[in-house]
Protein backbone atom coordinates (compact mmCIF):
# COMPACT_ATOMS: atom_id res chain seq x y z
CA UNK A 1 0.00 0.00 0.00
CA UNK A 2 1.21 3.47 -0.83
CA UNK A 3 0.24 7.07 -0.19
CA UNK A 4 0.26 9.59 -3.06
CA UNK A 5 2.33 12.66 -2.21
CA UNK A 6 -0.47 15.10 -2.97
CA UNK A 7 -1.24 17.74 -0.33
CA UNK A 8 -3.72 15.46 1.42
CA UNK A 9 -1.38 12.52 1.08
CA UNK A 10 1.52 14.41 2.65
CA UNK A 11 -0.77 15.45 5.51
CA UNK A 12 -1.64 11.79 6.02
CA UNK A 13 2.06 10.86 6.00
CA UNK A 14 2.79 13.52 8.63
CA UNK A 15 -0.09 12.34 10.82
CA UNK A 16 1.06 8.72 10.58
CA UNK A 17 4.65 9.65 11.44
CA UNK A 18 3.49 11.82 14.34
CA UNK A 19 1.28 9.02 15.69
CA UNK A 20 4.00 6.37 15.44
CA UNK A 21 6.52 8.69 17.11
CA UNK A 22 4.02 9.51 19.85
CA UNK A 23 3.60 5.78 20.51
CA UNK A 24 7.38 5.56 21.07
CA UNK A 25 7.37 8.63 23.36
CA UNK A 26 4.43 7.39 25.44
CA UNK A 27 4.99 3.65 25.17
CA UNK A 28 7.95 3.26 27.54
CA UNK A 29 6.35 4.75 30.66
CA UNK A 30 3.01 3.18 29.73
CA UNK A 31 4.51 -0.32 29.61
CA UNK A 32 6.53 0.37 32.75
CA UNK A 33 3.33 1.13 34.65
CA UNK A 34 2.61 -2.62 34.46
CA UNK A 35 6.06 -3.56 35.80
CA UNK A 36 6.75 -3.87 39.50
CA UNK A 37 9.85 -1.85 40.26
CA UNK A 38 12.20 -3.80 42.50
CA UNK A 39 15.95 -3.20 42.95
CA UNK A 40 16.76 -5.56 40.08
CA UNK A 41 14.42 -3.77 37.66
CA UNK A 42 15.74 -0.41 38.81
CA UNK A 43 19.31 -1.57 38.23
CA UNK A 44 18.29 -2.75 34.74
CA UNK A 45 16.70 0.63 33.97
CA UNK A 46 19.66 2.65 35.24
CA UNK A 47 22.23 0.61 33.36
CA UNK A 48 20.12 0.63 30.22
CA UNK A 49 19.86 4.42 30.40
CA UNK A 50 23.55 5.11 29.89
CA UNK A 51 23.81 2.13 27.53
CA UNK A 52 21.37 3.87 25.17
CA UNK A 53 23.99 6.59 24.69
CA UNK A 54 26.80 4.10 24.10
CA UNK A 55 24.63 2.19 21.59
CA UNK A 56 24.01 5.42 19.65
CA UNK A 57 27.66 6.49 19.77
CA UNK A 58 29.59 3.29 19.01
CA UNK A 59 28.48 2.94 15.35
CA UNK A 60 29.12 6.69 14.91
CA UNK A 61 32.72 6.16 16.03
CA UNK A 62 33.22 2.93 14.05
CA UNK A 63 31.69 4.01 10.76
CA UNK A 64 32.33 7.76 10.88
CA UNK A 65 35.03 9.58 8.93
CA UNK A 66 38.23 10.93 10.50
CA UNK A 67 36.42 14.14 11.44
CA UNK A 68 33.73 12.23 13.32
CA UNK A 69 36.28 10.12 15.22
CA UNK A 70 38.43 13.10 16.14
CA UNK A 71 35.32 14.95 17.28
CA UNK A 72 34.30 12.16 19.65
CA UNK A 73 37.86 11.64 20.91
CA UNK A 74 38.31 15.37 21.58
CA UNK A 75 34.99 15.59 23.42
CA UNK A 76 35.89 12.54 25.54
CA UNK A 77 39.30 13.91 26.52
CA UNK A 78 38.02 17.42 27.29
CA UNK A 79 35.03 16.07 29.22
CA UNK A 80 37.20 13.80 31.38
CA UNK A 81 39.75 16.58 31.93
CA UNK A 82 37.45 19.57 32.51
CA UNK A 83 34.12 17.91 33.48
CA UNK A 84 32.32 20.74 31.68
CA UNK A 85 30.06 19.74 28.74
CA UNK A 86 30.01 22.96 26.70
CA UNK A 87 33.79 23.33 26.13
CA UNK A 88 33.99 19.57 25.48
CA UNK A 89 31.25 19.72 22.82
CA UNK A 90 32.65 22.89 21.24
CA UNK A 91 36.12 21.27 21.11
CA UNK A 92 34.66 18.20 19.41
CA UNK A 93 32.89 20.24 16.74
CA UNK A 94 36.02 22.30 16.09
CA UNK A 95 38.02 19.08 15.76
CA UNK A 96 35.57 17.73 13.14
CA UNK A 97 35.58 20.99 11.18
CA UNK A 98 39.37 21.24 11.41
CA UNK A 99 40.00 17.65 10.31
CA UNK A 100 37.68 18.04 7.34
CA UNK A 101 39.26 21.35 6.37
CA UNK A 102 42.76 19.86 6.43
CA UNK A 103 42.13 16.41 4.93
CA UNK A 104 39.35 16.99 2.37
CA UNK B 1 -0.19 3.52 42.90
CA UNK B 2 -2.27 6.31 44.41
CA UNK B 3 0.04 6.73 47.40
CA UNK B 4 3.05 7.98 45.43
CA UNK B 5 0.98 9.61 42.69
CA UNK B 6 1.88 13.27 42.99
CA UNK B 7 5.06 13.69 44.98
CA UNK B 8 6.86 15.14 41.95
CA UNK B 9 5.85 18.72 41.27
CA UNK B 10 7.33 20.61 38.34
CA UNK B 11 8.98 23.80 39.57
CA UNK B 12 8.26 26.61 37.05
CA UNK B 13 11.48 28.47 37.90
CA UNK B 14 13.44 25.28 37.29
CA UNK B 15 11.64 24.72 33.96
CA UNK B 16 12.78 28.19 32.86
CA UNK B 17 16.31 27.50 34.08
CA UNK B 18 16.43 24.27 32.02
CA UNK B 19 15.09 26.15 28.97
CA UNK B 20 18.10 28.47 29.27
CA UNK B 21 20.47 25.57 30.04
CA UNK B 22 19.69 23.90 26.69
CA UNK B 23 19.54 27.19 24.77
CA UNK B 24 23.19 26.95 23.60
CA UNK B 25 22.79 23.42 22.24
CA UNK B 26 19.48 24.36 20.62
CA UNK B 27 21.34 26.88 18.45
CA UNK B 28 22.99 23.88 16.78
CA UNK B 29 19.57 22.23 16.45
CA UNK B 30 18.56 25.28 14.38
CA UNK B 31 21.34 24.33 11.94
CA UNK B 32 20.10 20.73 11.77
CA UNK B 33 16.55 21.93 11.25
CA UNK B 34 17.76 24.13 8.40
CA UNK B 35 19.48 21.14 6.81
CA UNK B 36 16.22 19.19 7.06
CA UNK B 37 14.15 22.04 5.64
CA UNK B 38 16.52 22.36 2.70
CA UNK B 39 16.54 18.61 2.03
CA UNK B 40 12.74 18.49 2.25
CA UNK B 41 12.09 21.23 -0.31
CA UNK B 42 14.67 19.65 -2.61
CA UNK B 43 12.50 16.50 -2.52
CA UNK B 44 9.49 18.58 -3.61
CA UNK B 45 7.80 18.93 -0.23
CA UNK B 46 6.25 22.40 0.07
CA UNK B 47 7.50 24.65 2.91
CA UNK B 48 4.28 24.50 4.92
CA UNK B 49 4.26 20.69 4.84
CA UNK B 50 7.91 20.41 5.85
CA UNK B 51 7.30 22.84 8.72
CA UNK B 52 4.19 20.97 9.84
CA UNK B 53 6.19 17.74 9.87
CA UNK B 54 8.80 19.31 12.17
CA UNK B 55 6.09 20.71 14.45
CA UNK B 56 4.14 17.47 14.81
CA UNK B 57 6.78 14.74 14.46
CA UNK B 58 9.77 16.51 16.08
CA UNK B 59 12.15 13.59 15.53
CA UNK B 60 14.95 14.63 13.19
CA UNK B 61 16.55 11.32 12.28
CA UNK B 62 13.24 9.76 11.24
CA UNK B 63 12.28 12.88 9.27
CA UNK B 64 15.52 12.66 7.29
CA UNK B 65 14.99 8.93 6.76
CA UNK B 66 11.50 9.42 5.33
CA UNK B 67 12.96 11.76 2.70
CA UNK B 68 14.83 8.69 1.42
CA UNK B 69 11.46 7.03 0.73
CA UNK B 70 10.06 10.10 -1.01
CA UNK B 71 8.67 9.94 -4.54
CA UNK B 72 5.33 10.19 -6.36
CA UNK B 73 4.14 7.77 -3.71
CA UNK B 74 5.39 6.75 -0.28
CA UNK B 75 4.99 3.10 0.71
CA UNK B 76 2.95 2.81 3.90
CA UNK B 77 4.59 -0.14 5.65
CA UNK B 78 8.20 1.03 5.21
CA UNK B 79 7.06 4.50 6.39
CA UNK B 80 5.65 3.06 9.61
CA UNK B 81 8.48 0.56 10.12
CA UNK B 82 11.30 3.07 9.64
CA UNK B 83 9.64 5.75 11.78
CA UNK B 84 9.08 3.22 14.55
CA UNK B 85 12.54 1.64 14.35
CA UNK B 86 14.42 4.94 14.41
CA UNK B 87 12.30 6.35 17.22
CA UNK B 88 12.06 3.13 19.24
CA UNK B 89 14.90 4.45 21.42
CA UNK B 90 12.26 6.78 22.92
CA UNK B 91 10.62 3.66 24.41
CA UNK B 92 13.76 2.95 26.42
CA UNK B 93 14.39 6.59 27.25
CA UNK B 94 10.84 7.03 28.53
CA UNK B 95 11.03 3.77 30.48
CA UNK B 96 14.25 4.89 32.16
CA UNK B 97 12.48 8.00 33.47
CA UNK B 98 9.56 5.99 34.85
CA UNK B 99 10.74 5.91 38.48
CA UNK B 100 10.41 9.72 38.43
CA UNK B 101 7.46 9.97 36.04
CA UNK B 102 5.29 7.67 38.17
CA UNK B 103 5.35 10.27 40.95
CA UNK B 104 3.66 12.80 38.69
CA UNK B 105 -0.03 13.18 37.74
CA UNK B 106 -0.80 11.17 34.60
CA UNK B 107 -1.76 14.18 32.44
CA UNK B 108 1.52 15.94 33.26
CA UNK B 109 3.50 12.72 32.83
CA UNK B 110 2.29 12.16 29.27
CA UNK B 111 2.22 15.89 28.58
CA UNK B 112 5.92 16.46 29.13
CA UNK B 113 6.73 13.32 27.10
CA UNK B 114 5.44 15.12 24.00
CA UNK B 115 8.82 16.90 23.83
CA UNK B 116 10.97 13.95 24.91
CA UNK B 117 14.03 13.78 22.68
CA UNK B 118 17.69 12.71 22.89
CA UNK B 119 19.28 15.85 24.27
CA UNK B 120 16.84 16.72 27.06
CA UNK B 121 16.55 13.05 28.02
CA UNK B 122 20.34 12.73 28.22
CA UNK B 123 20.50 15.61 30.70
CA UNK B 124 17.68 14.15 32.82
CA UNK B 125 19.31 10.71 32.79
CA UNK B 126 22.71 12.10 33.74
CA UNK B 127 21.22 14.15 36.57
CA UNK B 128 19.36 11.05 37.82
CA UNK B 129 22.61 9.03 37.82
CA UNK B 130 24.11 11.80 39.92
CA UNK B 131 21.25 11.66 42.40
CA UNK B 132 19.21 14.62 41.15
CA UNK B 133 15.57 14.37 40.05
CA UNK B 134 15.14 16.61 37.05
CA UNK B 135 12.02 16.24 34.92
CA UNK B 136 11.97 20.02 34.45
CA UNK B 137 14.63 19.60 31.77
CA UNK B 138 12.30 17.31 29.80
CA UNK B 139 9.72 20.12 29.63
CA UNK B 140 11.88 23.28 29.57
CA UNK B 141 14.74 21.77 27.58
CA UNK B 142 12.37 19.91 25.27
CA UNK B 143 10.44 23.08 24.54
CA UNK B 144 13.53 25.09 23.56
CA UNK B 145 14.70 22.21 21.35
CA UNK B 146 11.27 22.02 19.70
CA UNK B 147 11.25 25.77 19.01
CA UNK B 148 14.79 25.53 17.62
CA UNK B 149 13.81 22.62 15.35
CA UNK B 150 10.83 24.65 14.09
CA UNK B 151 12.88 27.84 13.49
CA UNK B 152 15.59 25.80 11.79
CA UNK B 153 13.12 24.11 9.46
CA UNK B 154 11.61 27.47 8.53
CA UNK B 155 15.07 28.90 7.80
CA UNK B 156 15.92 25.83 5.73
CA UNK B 157 12.81 25.86 3.56
CA UNK B 158 13.10 29.61 2.85
CA UNK B 159 16.85 30.33 3.06
CA UNK B 160 18.32 26.83 2.71
CA UNK B 161 21.17 27.91 0.47
CA UNK B 162 22.87 29.50 3.48
CA UNK B 163 23.73 26.10 4.89
CA UNK B 164 24.68 23.89 1.98
CA UNK B 165 27.46 22.05 3.79
CA UNK B 166 26.78 21.69 7.52
CA UNK B 167 29.26 18.81 7.61
CA UNK B 168 32.26 20.95 6.73
CA UNK B 169 31.48 23.00 9.84
CA UNK B 170 31.33 19.87 11.99
CA UNK B 171 27.64 20.45 12.67
CA UNK B 172 26.75 16.80 12.03
CA UNK B 173 28.73 15.92 15.16
CA UNK B 174 26.88 18.22 17.59
CA UNK B 175 24.48 15.61 18.88
CA UNK B 176 27.14 12.89 19.02
CA UNK B 177 29.50 15.08 21.04
CA UNK B 178 26.66 16.22 23.29
CA UNK B 179 25.51 12.67 24.06
CA UNK B 180 29.10 11.55 24.68
CA UNK B 181 29.64 14.43 27.11
CA UNK B 182 26.45 13.40 28.94
CA UNK B 183 27.52 9.74 29.11
CA UNK B 184 30.96 10.63 30.50
CA UNK B 185 29.44 13.08 33.00
CA UNK B 186 27.58 10.27 34.78
CA UNK B 187 28.85 7.83 37.37
CA UNK B 188 31.53 5.39 36.28
CA UNK B 189 32.53 2.18 38.04
CA UNK B 190 33.55 -1.28 36.88
CA UNK B 191 29.90 -2.32 36.54
CA UNK B 192 29.14 0.63 34.27
CA UNK B 193 32.26 0.03 32.19
CA UNK B 194 31.31 -3.64 31.65
CA UNK B 195 27.75 -2.61 30.72
CA UNK B 196 29.06 -0.04 28.22
CA UNK B 197 31.41 -2.57 26.65
CA UNK B 198 28.56 -5.07 26.26
CA UNK B 199 26.24 -2.33 24.94
CA UNK B 200 28.82 -1.13 22.41
CA UNK B 201 29.62 -4.65 21.19
CA UNK B 202 25.94 -5.59 20.88
CA UNK B 203 25.18 -2.33 19.06
CA UNK B 204 27.96 -3.00 16.53
CA UNK B 205 26.83 -6.62 16.04
CA UNK B 206 23.27 -5.40 15.43
CA UNK B 207 24.55 -2.64 13.16
CA UNK B 208 26.37 -5.16 10.97
CA UNK B 209 24.06 -8.19 11.08
CA UNK B 210 20.53 -7.16 12.11
CA UNK B 211 17.99 -5.04 10.19
CA UNK B 212 18.83 -1.31 9.90
CA UNK B 213 17.97 0.98 12.84
CA UNK B 214 17.79 -1.82 15.44
CA UNK B 215 21.25 -1.24 16.91
CA UNK B 216 20.28 1.35 19.53
CA UNK B 217 17.60 -0.80 21.14
CA UNK B 218 19.67 -4.01 20.92
CA UNK B 219 22.75 -2.35 22.43
CA UNK B 220 20.80 -0.62 25.20
CA UNK B 221 18.95 -3.79 26.22
CA UNK B 222 22.22 -5.74 26.26
CA UNK B 223 23.78 -3.11 28.51
CA UNK B 224 20.67 -3.14 30.69
CA UNK B 225 20.95 -6.93 31.05
CA UNK B 226 24.34 -6.42 32.71
CA UNK B 227 22.62 -4.21 35.28
CA UNK B 228 19.85 -6.77 35.74
CA UNK B 229 22.28 -9.53 36.70
CA UNK B 230 24.95 -7.39 38.39
CA UNK B 231 23.36 -5.37 41.16
CA UNK B 232 25.14 -2.39 42.62
CA UNK B 233 26.10 -2.83 46.27
CA UNK B 234 24.75 -0.15 48.58
CA UNK B 235 28.29 0.91 49.49
CA UNK B 236 29.01 1.79 45.83
CA UNK B 237 26.15 4.22 45.71
CA UNK B 238 28.13 7.42 46.16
Amino acid sequence: MSIETTHLGVLLIIVIMAAVTLVTRWGGPFLMSYVTINPRVESFINTMASSVLIAILTPMAFTGDLGARLALATTAILMLALRKPLPAIAGGILAAAGARYVFQ
Amino acid sequence: MTTSATTYRLDPAQVRAEFLRLLPISLFVVAFGAAFGLAAVQKGIVPLEATLMSVLVFAGASQFAVLELWGEQVALLPLIAITFAINSRHLLMGASLYPMLRQMPIAQRYGILLVLTDANWAVAAQDYQNGRRNLEVILGGGFVLWVAWLIGTLLGVYFGGLLQEPKSLGLDMVLGCFLLAMALGGRKNSRVIVAWTVAGAAAMAAYWWLPPHTHVVVGALAGGAVGFFWLERQSDEH
